[in-house]
């Protein structure tokens, strides 16, 4: 007998199409308004991670092509985009966010392919959401004064920006669309195993007719996002990383007057209480840890339970896991796609092995799995001790810890005992409780019984070791200009 | 017995105030029992501590325990303790003058200091109950939620106190920073710490909790380097302390991600110095999302 169990319902597939997209076999990078081809730099395949194909050839941008797009970038800031008109801004940022809007399909196909996370997420989360975040900062184009009472705010002048992979589009957009909406010229590196829908954007910005030099995109791996952190003509850095690389930054540009912001880190608690609705607050822990494989910095991957609910809640949380589906991004019924990267996945299941070792108890999806790709079934620890690594670092997967615990005020402490402070999540349905808890929690974003919600109104970022700075909503707009 | 001489107090031997350092809600010496003397045309003023590392990490554990109380207190409950420090200032104003004077002030200029200093301390009261309400939204979010952004302090802040406004730059810098609820450890100025020590005796008689501000004395350049590296430090204030010094202090500030605000404010200047921006500085935004339950039969209110 196979060790698997068979799902509690069969599903038929239901794949998403890609025969209507267009991708070129192999990118350069996006200089000036132009793709161009690197100065010596060598390419890399960008791969499927739930087939291990290829699906085009990416440029390693060297430090010559860095130069080149950042001398491009300042080229356009004094010639070009600081004359030209706060409302034309905005037009040419809202042509951008229809554009996206048109291509939403082609775009979040590319995502998935490239990406592994499931179609459903890309298309009803990231695509629409880019687009609506460079609809949003659009119109603050001619509105920034409003922002900063008594004061005239500036543009920086060049931003560098480095984004990761979890996120590829949306960071983009999150990055470009305020950076541009304030009068900066950008320098983009998107993460080396999801170039694509960065490059796709290229494409819409010439598309647009966003002047030459406005925004450039550079591939590539970490060596070049140093050397836009490094580049001596760059104002500004804005980085959404990992919290170690983030340190790095902050040091690398201590002796400058770049000013940064940065989205780093996290292990954000989600605190279900005993007078919860208690389904809701499953499919919630659901959402906060499995949502996009884990792959999130503000998942809720430290789930605290009141004792006395402890065991409905598991009992309802292993029932719920056992009907997710695991598997081809591109099916429509997918719920947990492939992991981002081979690299990403020996990290997940070293922290797997640590946890075990630590003695705490596992429990993970049994299902069948496609024979190639980068799969981690959604898995959790109970038993865990606040001193465990696995309730102190960032897995980055879709493994959830599991802690107990009886009154608010323990709650409150353990919750805000680490390092981080991007998010939390807190469900009960008493409101004055709620209102008490969100206040408590020392992170940037408190859901009260939700979780991963997004909006470009809405100020995202981190407190303590999760960064500084706020993307979306008036706060975001801070983060690019001097007042 | 002999008799006691009914001199006048013209004549009689003027009673040297020892300064000491304000941490906790206390005046102790520094526990390294070193000093140094500061001098004013060629003449030491006093023998003033000179605090080690340890002393920094004392005056950060007692800002650490007194911030979430400070910052829980009504805006409004702040808002008076900043108007009670204006208030006892301007009761000890002569006495600030004076000392302004020994740090080599004219007479003229101190006093204007000394009104500045009250001026600015009213300024940032009245902002304690209003600055919520200029830099927090409501977020109209595409979707069923009530969605809200705050400010709240972001914890301890290191102010690295002006090398020139001994009393007006540290009362000026602290007040922005404690009126959201931030606790604050500062390192006085290093050649005129006299006014900055009692302005904490100020401090300690106007309502403001033990350990909301600490005043440390000493050498910059040893204890900026404990300030930038110490883990439980979330922010540090630099004003004005030169550009090596800056860059190294944001190097050793990366351990932990602190904030780094270089205040570049001449403190003489209304417009620069009256600034709800400093507040912002030292603030993190919250953003709270609740659902907002739709029910199909409830109608619209309008």
């Amino acid at each position: 007998m196979s060790k698997m169990k068979t799902s509690l319902w069969k599903l038929d597939p239901a794949p998403e199409s890609s025969d209507h997209i267009s991708l070129e076999s192999s990118y350069g990078l996006f200089i000036d308004g132009e793709f161009v081809e690197s100065e010596g730099g060598d390419k890399f395949a960008t791969i499927n991670p739930a087939t291990e194909a290829p699906i085009a050839a990416i440029t390693e941008a060297t430090d010559t092509d860095v130069d080149k797009a950042v001398k491009a970038a300042r080229l356009a800031y004094q010639k070009v985009w600081s004359k030209t008109s706060p409302t034309d801004r905005g037009k040419y940022i809202f042509r951008i966010a229809r554009l996206i809007q048109e291509k939403a399909r082609e775009l979040a196909v590319i995502e998935t392919l490239d990406g592994g996370k499931p179609i459903r997420e890309s298309r009803d989360i990231d695509i629409p959401l880019a687009a609506a975040h460079f609809f949003y900062y659009a119109g603050w184009a001619d509105k920034l004064p409003y922002a900063f009472p008594n004061r005239t705010p500036k543009p920086l002048g060049v931003a560098g920006q480095i984004i990761p992979w979890n996120f590829p589009l949306l960071m983009a957009a999150w990055k470009i669309a305020p950076a541009i909406a304030c009068g900066n010229t950008v320098v983009l590196k998107p993460a080396e195993t999801t170039s694509l829908t960065a490059l796709k954007l290229c494409e819409i910005i010439q598309q647009a007719g966003l002047p030459p030099g406005v925004v450039n995109v550079v591939t590539g791996h970490q060596k070049v996002g140093a050397a836009i952190v490094d580049h001596p003509d760059v104002n500004k850095i804005a980085f959404t990383g990992s919290t170690a690389v983030g340190k790095g930054i902050q040091t690398a540009i201590a002796a400058t007057d770049k000013s940064c912001t940065l989205e780093l880190g996290g292990k954000a608690a989600n605190i279900v209480f005993d007078d919860a609705p208690i389904d809701q607050a499953v499919e919630g822990i659901i959402n906060g840890i499995y949502f996009n494989q884990g792959h999130v910095c503000c998942a809720g991957s430290r789930l605290f339970v009141q004792e006395s609910v402890f065991e409905e809640v598991m009992r309802k949380l292993k029932h719920r896991i056992d009907t997710l589906n695991v598997g081809d991004p591109m099916d429509k019924n997918t719920d947990v796609g492939a992991i981002n990267s081979k690299k990403q996945l020996q990290q997940i299941n070293q922290y797997i092995e640590i946890g075990k070792s630590e003695g705490a108890d596992f429990y993970q999806l049994q299902c069948d799995l496609p024979e190639r790709g980068f799969w981690c079934p959604p898995c959790l620890f109970t038993g865990v001790a606040q001193s465990n690594r696995i309730a102190q670092e960032e897995i980055f997967g879709p493994v959830l810890a599991v802690q107990t615990f009886r009154t608010v005020a323990e709650v409150i402490k353990k919750a805000n005992n680490t390092p981080y402070g991007l998010s939390a999540g807190v469900w009960t349905d008493k409101g004055s409780k709620l209102f008490n808890m969100t206040a408590q929690m020392r992170a940037g974003v408190v859901w009260a019984n939700t979780y991963n919600k997004f909006d470009p109104t809405s100020p995202f970022g981190g407190y303590k070791e999760s960064g500084f700075g706020r993307e979306g909503g008036v706060h975001g707009l801070a983060a690019y200009v001097k007042i | 017995m002999a008799k006691a001489k009914n001199n006048s107090a013209l004549d009689s031997v003027q009673i040297l105030k020892t300064y000491k350092m304000y941490i906790g809600g206390n005046f102790p010496r520094t526990e390294s029992g070193r000093y140094y003397s500061p001098q004013v045309n060629g003449k030491s003023i006093a023998n003033i501590c000179r605090a080690s590392p340890k002393d920094m990490r004392n005056a950060v554990v007692a800002a650490r325990s007194a911030q979430p109380p400070w910052a829980s207190r009504t805006a409004y409950n702040r808002s008076q303790i900043l108007y009670r420090i204006a208030e006892m200032l301007q009761g000890r104003s002569e006495q600030f003058v004076a000392e302004l004077q020994i740090q080599g002030l004219k007479t003229q200029d101190a006093r204007i200091q000394v009104q500045a200093t009250i001026d600015r301390m009213i300024y940032y009261s009245g902002w304690c109950d209003k600055f919520q309400q200029l830099f927090s939204s409501v977020n109209p979010v595409a979707s069923s939620h009530f969605n809200f952004s705050v400010l709240e302090p972001t914890g301890v802040v290191v102010l690295l106190a002006s090398q020139t406004s001994p009393l007006l730059g540290l009362a000026n810098a602290i007040a922005p920073i404690i009126a959201s609820g931030n606790t604050c450890v500062a390192i006085a100025n290093e050649d005129q710490p006299l006014s900055a020590i009692t302005f904490c005796e100020v401090l300690q008689t106007s309502d403001l909790p033990p350990g909301v501000v600490n005043v440390l004395t000493g050498k910059l350049d040893e204890l900026m380097t404990h300030a930038a590296k110490h883990l439980d430090v979330n922010a540090i204030a630099a004003d004005q302390i030169g550009t090596p010094n800056l860059e190294a202090v944001r190097a050793d500030a990366a351990g932990n991600l602190k904030r780094i605000a270089d205040l570049q404010i001449d403190w003489s200047d209304d417009n620069q110095a009256q600034n709800p921006y400093l507040i912002e500085k030292f603030c993190e935004v919250k953003t709270t999302w609740h659902p907002i339950e739709q029910i199909s039969s409830s109608g619209s209110g309008y």
